[in-house]
C-alpha cells in the first residue's frame, strides 16, 4: 500500500464518519440541510472525527518513540504503566482541585505520567539485557502497582465505585469546546519527526550516545515530555485505549521495515485509520448504542498482539 | 534446634496469638453465633493463605525470579470472564441453573483448561520460554478483562448486581458453601505437592542443572503449573483476586529464611501469608470499621514493596 492510497482511504472514511450517527444526515441533500443539521455536524460529528484521527496518530507515535528509546518492540503506553499513571494524575486532580477544568487535569496527569516514565526507564535500563519479554511483563505489573495506588485513594475519597471501567476510552462525549486539548498531538508529531534518529541512538544506551556526541539527557527528556504530554492529553479528553501504541508500530515495522524517517508517516496514517475503523464498527455493532473505543481497540489490539507474539517465536 | 526451626515456631506462636485475638476480641454476650462465624472466617483465610503461598513460591522457583506470581498469568481473569459469561447467559436465573458447587468446580476446570492451552501453546517448540508464557498470559488477561467489561456493559443492571457479588469478593463475604469443597481440592493438591519438594529444590538450580541431575524437567514443570492453576482457582473462588499478595509474602519469607529448601520455605510462607491477611483483616474490622476493602490495602502495600524490589535488585 502506498502512502497516497492510505491517505485517500483515510479521507473517505473520515467523510463517512461524519454521516454515521443517531440523526441521519444525508450527504446527497447537502443543499437542503437545515441549520440544525449544520449544527450537529460542526458541534459533534466534526470534532469527533478530528479527535479520532488525532488519537490514532498521537498514541501510535508515542508507542514508536517508546519502542525506540527502550530498544524493545513490546513497550508501549499500555506495557509501561503510562496509561495507569495518567489515570492516577486525573484522579489526583479530581480530588485536589475539583472546581478546575481540563487544563489542570492535564497538568496533574502530565506530572504523574512523567515521573512514572522516568522510573520505568530506569528499571528498563537496568534489565535491558535480560530478556526482551521481561520488560513488558514488568511494565504491565508496574501499571498494576500504580492502579492499586489509584484504587486505594479512590476508596479513601469514596469517589470511584469501580476503577475497572473508569476512564475507558470513549469518543461519544466529544463536543466542540471540550476536546481542544488533544491538538497538543500535532506539534509532538513534528518534534518526533525531527528527533527520530536521535531517539534511536538514545535507545542504544548512555555511553553509546555520548560517544556519538549526543546530548543524552536532553534527548531523553524531550522524548519523555512528548510521551507524557500526548498520553495525558488523550487520557483527559478521551480516556485510555489499551494496546494501540503497541500494535501499530509493530505492524508498520513488519510491512515497511525500520527506517524511522520513512515509516513515521505510515505509522501516523495507519494508526489514524485503525482507530477510525474501530470507532465506526463500535458505533454500528449495537446501534443505536455504542461500544466504547477502548473496548474495541482492546479486543482487536489484544488479538493482534497475541498473533505477533506467537509468530515471533 | 536449627535457627530456621526456631523462626518457624515463633511464627506459629504469633499466628496462634493472632487467631485467638481475632476470635475473641470484642465478642458480644451471646457469643456462640459470632464465634462460629469468626471461626469459619479464620479457617477460610488459612486455606487461602496456604493456596497463595504454595502457588507463589513454586511459581517463582519455576520461573527463576522473585517478583512474578501466578496472578500475572491471567488465571483470575479467566475466572472473572467465566462468571460474567454465566450471568450473561442465564441472567437472573443463574442461581437456579447452576449451583455454587457446580460453579466452583467448573471454574477450576476452566482454569486448568486455560493452563493446559497456555502450556501447549508455548512448550510445543523445544526452545520454550517461560517469560513468553507470562507475557501471553498477561495479554490474555487484558483481553479477557475487556471482553468481561463489554459483556458487563450490555448486561441488564439487575443481572449486573448478581455479578457484582462475585467480582468484588472480600474476606467479609467469603463463599461459605464452598469451604468444604475448596478444602478437598486444597488437600488433594498439597498431597501431591508435598512429595515434590526435592525436585523443586533441584529445579531451583536452573533447567540445565536439573536436567543434568536427572529430573524429568518438562513433566515436573507441567505438573506444577496444573497444581498452581488449581490452587489459584481455590483462592479466587473463595475471596476474589488479590494481585500483589503473593509478591509481598514470598519476599518477606525469603528475607526471613535465607534458604532455598522448599520444605522450609513453603510452610514458612503459609504462616507469613496467614499472619499478613489476618492482621490486615483485624485492622479492617476494628480500626477502619469496615470502611476499606482488604484487597485494596494488601495491593497498595504489596505494590509499593514490588516497586522497591524492582529498584533495589540488580539482577532480577
Amino acid at each position: 500500500m502506498r502512502l497516497f492510497l492510505l491517505l485517500i482511504a483515510l479521507f473517505v472514511l473520515s467523510v463517512l464518519s461524519l454521516f454515521v450517527g443517531i440523526k441521519s444526515i444525508s450527504i446527497v441533500d447537502i443543499l437542503h440541510w437545515t441549520s440544525e443539521d449544520w449544527m450537529i455536524l460542526t458541534l459533534s460529528r466534526l470534532p469527533r472525527t478530528l479527535a479520532v484521527l488525532l488519537t490514532g496518530i498521537g498514541i501510535s507515535i508515542c508507542g514508536l518513540i517508546m519502542q525506540q528509546m527502550t530498544q524493545n518492540k513490546f513497550v508501549s503506553p499500555t506495557t509501561a504503566g503510562t496509561l495507569e499513571a495518567a489515570k492516577l494524575g486525573i484522579l489526583g486532580a479530581i480530588v485536589c482541585i475539583p472546581q478546575y477544568g481540563a487544563l489542570y487535569k492535564l497538568i496533574f496527569a502530565f506530572l504523574v505520567t512523567f515521573i512514572a516514565s522516568v522510573i520505568f526507564l530506569k528499571i528498563a535500563d537496568r534489565i535491558r539485557h535480560k530478556s526482551i519479554i521481561f520488560i513488558p511483563v514488568l511494565g504491565l505489573l508496574f501499571g498494576g502497582v500504580i492502579k492499586s495506588i489509584t484504587t486505594f485513594f479512590a476508596f479513601q475519597f469514596n469517589i470511584v465505585q469501580d476503577t475497572e471501567t473508569w476512564l475507558i476510552g470513549d469518543f461519544s462525549g466529544v463536543l466542540q469546546g471540550n476536546y481542544e486539548v488533544i491538538f497538543i498531538c500535532l506539534p509532538i508529531v513534528i518534534i518526533t519527526y525531527l528527533y527520530a534518529n536521535k531517539f534511536t541512538v538514545v535507545g542504544m544506551g548512555e555511553s553509546f550516545s555520548k560517544n556519538l556526541g549526543l546530548d543524552y539527557r536532553g534527548v531523553l527528556l524531550i522524548g519523555l515530555l512528548c510521551i507524557s504530554l500526548t498520553v495525558s492529553a488523550i487520557a483527559v479528553t478521551i480516556g485510555t485505549i489499551p494496546f494501540l501504541g503497541l500494535i501499530i508500530p509493530n505492524v508498520v515495522s513488519l510491512l515497511y521495515g525500520d527506517n524511522l524517517r520513512k515509516t513515521l508517516p505510515y505509522t501516523a496514517v495507519i494508526g489514524a485509520l485503525f482507530v477510525l475503523v474501530c470507532d465506526l464498527l463500535g458505533r454500528l455493532i449495537i446501534y443505536p448504542f455504542e461500544v466504547p473505543i477502548g473496548m474495541m481497540v482492546g479486543l482487536i489490539g489484544g488479538l493482534v498482539f497475541l498473533i505477533l507474539l506467537i509468530r515471533k517465536r | 534446634m536449627s535457627i530456621q526451626l526456631k523462626k518457624i515456631i515463633l511464627l506459629t506462636v504469633v499466628m496462634l496469638g493472632l487467631c485467638a485475638l481475632f476470635l475473641t476480641y470484642g465478642l458480644p454476650t451471646n457469643w456462640a453465633y459470632s464465634f462460629e462465624r469468626r471461626s469459619y472466617k479464620v479457617f477460610a483465610i488459612g486455606m487461602v493463605s496456604c493456596a497463595v503461598a504454595y502457588s507463589s513460591i513454586v511459581f517463582q522457583t519455576l520461573t527463576h525470579n522473585r517478583i512474578l506470581t501466578p496472578s500475572v498469568m491471567g488465571f483470575e481473569a479467566v475466572y472473572l470472564l467465566f462468571q460474567t459469561v454465566i450471568v450473561f447467559m442465564y441472567g437472573d436465573k443463574t442461581f437456579s441453573v447452576i449451583s455454587a458447587k457446580e460453579n466452583f468446580f467448573l471454574s477450576i476446570v476452566f482454569m486448568l483448561g486455560f493452563a493446559f492451552i497456555l502450556f501447549k501453546l508455548i512448550f510445543k517448540k523445544e526452545n520454550h520460554n517461560l517469560y513468553l508464557l507470562l507475557l501471553i498470559g498477561l495479554v490474555l488477561e487484558t483481553l479477557f478483562h475487556t471482553i468481561s467489561s463489554f459483556l458487563q456493559l450490555i448486561l441488564d443492571p439487575n443481572d449486573f448486581l448478581i455479578l457484582q457479588g462475585t467480582l468484588y469478593a472480600s474476606f467479609n463475604a467469603i463463599n461459605y458453601d464452598l469451604i468444604w469443597y475448596a478444602l478437598v481440592v486444597l488437600l488433594g493438591c498439597f498431597g501431591i505437592g508435598l512429595t515434590q519438594f526435592r525436585y523443586l529444590d533441584v529445579i531451583g538450580l536452573g533447567k540445565a542443572h536439573a536436567v543434568n541431575l536427572g529430573v524429568p524437567y518438562f513433566k515436573k514443570v507441567r505438573l506444577h503449573l496444573f497444581l498452581i492453576a488449581a490452587l489459584v482457582a481455590v483462592s479466587t473462588a473463595l475471596v476474589g483476586p488479590i494481585i500483589f499478595l503473593g509478591v509481598l509474602v514470598t519476599n518477606l519469607t525469603y528475607e526471613m529464611f535465607k534458604t532455598y529448601k522448599h520444605h522450609i520455605l513453603i510452610p514458612a510462607c503459609c504462616l507469613v501469608c496467614f499472619i499478613s491477611i489476618l492482621g490486615a483483616q483485624f485492622l479492617v474490622e476494628h480500626l477502619f470499621s469496615f470502611n476499606i476493602v482488604i484487597s485494596v490495602i494488601i495491593n497498595f502495600i504489596g505494590g509499593l514493596y514490588f516497586i522497591y524490589l524492582l529498584l533495589k535488585t540488580r539482577t532480577l
